[in-house]
């Protein structure tokens, strides 16, 4: 029988050296004449074991890693296509701390199938909820993903059933769905590891999101630095189109929906839903005002659904399993699962899929096992570059939109970057105000001037020059950028800044040498 | 690459570009991508083409590549090196890979080697986040990159 070798070709396994190891698994198969395929599967999310080769023996997969390609011809010679004893041998996959404890529900095929196998994809139950779907009416399904409790993944959180509810019940003669897979927050690869991973789920959500709304034409608008993500997602449209998956009859029903995969051209503000609209329409990516809704006015003026990556990618399992199923995941208002990425100076980073409600030391610390470098956590920003800095004293805060709200912070797209005890948070601020300067569309006063003036701000009390007046300058500055400004850049911005002078002030006093000089 | 390209010619090879796109809905990002994949850089040349073609005026055309970072208004180097400089790297210490490289190529953020070799450009986000800091060269991605890693990148350049 042909032993199976599982090489992952997620870009990040990628950047550690994942296609020079499946070559010399190729060459060292071939040289030895043995009955043996790779397969180029997504990533498990475990990016400290990465490149993590995985063997499908009658045990079941047993993983190795990381992997080099000069581990290759040792791995062969220690019987690994038996799942041999090797230094880098971890038993198998499933049994890995890290991946037992969790919950994927979103992510359960990412890392387990050929990304553009269709046949994998139904083997592992693939097109079940796309097929419950067609046999049910619009509200059903709309109700089905109301009462499941899903909100928003990307960030804001507004609950999903209730936005497709609002494009269904709109007269239009054409509606999109428009998927925002412009996932610039720094920590955040969850979108990239779907599209990269498992397209098949996204494409299967964004179809039900059609078939509920009645659209029949959706984009997926990604980033131009996500080059890997963009070509499997194109490939894995055209292998659906082929299938008669997309198409003028969906699976052989009355429903058509077909999709394009749209690329970004390097804005971060882009993955704000108006801008990104504006960008789609091949516009400067200038932020709308709201009202009018997308959900009304979206692409072209017509009805809009703007869902990020991992809102549409739980659809599927929600429609296959039911709502109470996803439901019962969680906490409070927070139902289901969330797939958490750990990033930055940490020692096991990777993606963590599981319900809501774990503290934020619990993930850092025992998931993530503390920071990379060995030294003490500093701080961590959770949500990206416009989240809050959290020191440890916050690390019983509870993974929850409202939790983390109730402390000046948000979850935003679930991207935790860990900072050890070398970081200078007055530099991170000061970062912040600089990105949003950089990034700002410009069409808000707050946002375009606030940031650039916070950046000078910054630079005065690194320079001891009237520290407290300048503090209280910054302070009021982000005041203003918060009620201020038109959408979540000039108006979170203040998150990061804010927070890491609250918390951190001894990194906000004045330089004692430029004291004395004055 | 280098070749010098006539007025003419830029219009000729764009057309096409633009005629093989203008169906799609809201086509002025993919032509633009088209266009520098295949000049690489969005001539100035182009515009009123492109404006002409999709109705548009010329200034709405400008303010449209100059809008996003990624449209460039002169050709890269035959290599590109972005370097993320976004928070999860910083974490890593990617203030002092970026210095590493400015000493290695002699250039800062923006600019092209002398040869026309290479060009250094910060990225923010590769996604790249748990296996920081992260690089990019003509689209190969690399983790966990030190001055060592780095060091042989540029070494491995054709120059």
């Amino acid at each position: 029988m042909t032993v199976t070798i599982f090489v992952p070709r997620d870009a990040a396994a990628l950047a550690l050296g994942a296609e020079k190891v499946a070559n010399a698994i190729i060459a060292e198969i071939a040289a030895r004449g043995l009955d043996a395929k790779v397969v180029r599967n997504g990533s498990r999310g475990m990016f400290w074991l990465e490149p993590l080769i995985e063997v499908s023996t009658e045990h079941g997969r047993i993983a190795y890693g990381p992997v080099k390609a000069g581990d290759v011809k040792g791995l062969f010679d220690s019987g690994f296509l038996e799942g041999g004893q090797h230094a880098l041998h971890l038993g198998p996959t499933e049994d890995i701390p890290f991946l037992r404890q969790q919950t994927r529900l979103t992510f359960s095929r990412c890392g387990v199938t050929d990304p553009l196998s269709l046949d994998d994809y139904r083997h592992y139950q693939g097109l079940k909820g796309l097929e419950n779907a067609i046999a049910m009416t619009r509200a059903e399904i709309v109700a089905q993903v109301t009462d499941s409790g899903l909100r928003g993944r990307g960030g804001a959180g507004f609950p999903t059933g209730i936005k497709w509810k609002t494009v269904m019940d709109a007269a239009a003669s054409q509606k999109y769905i428009v998927c925002n897979a412009d996932e610039g927050d720094s920590a955040t690869f969850a979108d990239r590891m779907i599209m990269e991973g498992d397209p098949f789920v996204l494409i299967e959500g964004m179809i039900i999101a059609g078939i509920a709304t009645g659209a029949t034409k959706g984009y997926v608008y990604t980033r131009s630095e996500y080059p890997h993500a963009i070509a499997t997602m194109r490939q894995a449209v055209e292998i659906a189109r082929a299938a008669g998956i997309l198409g003028p009859s969906v699976m052989g029903s009355v429903h058509a929906f077909d999709m394009e995969v749209r690329s970004g051209a390097g804005a971060y503000v882009c993955g704000e839903e108006t801008s990104l609209l504006n960008s789609l329409e091949g516009k400067r990516g200038i932020v709308r005002a709201k009202p009018p809704l997308p959900a009304l006015q979206g692409f072209l003026g017509r009805p809009t659904v703007v869902n990020n990556v991992i809102s549409l990618a739980s659809v599927p399992v929600i429609m296959d399993r039911g709502a109470a199923f996803y439901r019962d995941f969680g906490m409070g208002r927070s139902r289901g699962t969330i797939p958490i990425q750990i990033a930055g100076n940490v020692k096991c980073g990777g993606l963590y899929e599981t319900a809501f409600g774990l503290s934020l030391g619990e993930i850092v610390d025992h998931i993530g096992g503390g920071t990379a470098t060995g030294r003490p956590i500093k701080a961590v920003q959770v949500g990206g570059p416009l989240g809050a800095y959290f020191p440890r004293a916050l690390f019983d805060t509870p993974f929850d939109y409202e939790a983390f709200a109730a402390r000046d912070g948000l979850i935003g797209h679930a991207g935790i970057t860990v900072f050890d005890d070398s970081a200078d948070m007055l530099k991170q601020a000061r970062f912040a105000m600089e990105f949003c300067a950089v990034e700002s569309c410009g069409k808000c006063t707050p946002c375009r001037i606030g940031s650039t003036r916070g950046v000078e701000t910054a630079d005065k009390i690194a320079q001891g020059i009237e520290p407290e007046k300048n503090k209280a300058l910054l302070a009021d500055l982000c005041n203003t950028m918060k009620f201020g400004s038109l959408c979540a850049l000039g108006g979170f911005t203040p998150y990061p800044v804010m927070s890491a002078m609250n918390h951190f002030p001894e990194d906000f006093s004045p330089a004692p040498m430029v004291e004395a000089a004055e | 690459m280098n070749m010098r390209i006539s007025a003419g010619e830029f219009t000729e090879r764009s057309l096409q570009i633009i005629r093989d796109l203008k169906h799609l809905e809201g086509p002025m990002l993919p032509i633009l991508h088209a266009i520098q994949a295949e000049f690489g850089y969005v001539p100035e040349e182009v515009k009123p083409v492109i404006a002409s073609e999709l109705n548009l005026s010329r200034a709405e055309v400008h303010g449209v590549v100059t809008f996003y970072h990624e449209f460039r208004d002169h050709p890269a180097g035959r290599h590109v090196l972005k370097l993320c400089r976004a928070e999860a790297c910083q974490s890593m210490g990617s203030d002092r890979i970026a210095d590493h490289a400015r000493q290695l190529l002699g250039i800062d953020f923006h600019q092209t080697t002398l040869d026309g070799a290479v060009t250094l450009e910060p990225v923010y986000c590769l996604g790249l986040c748990a296996c920081a800091p992260a690089a990019m060269l003509d689209g190969e991605v690399f983790g966990r990159v030190d001055e060592l890693c780095l060091s042989e990148i540029v070494a491995g350049l054709n120059r």
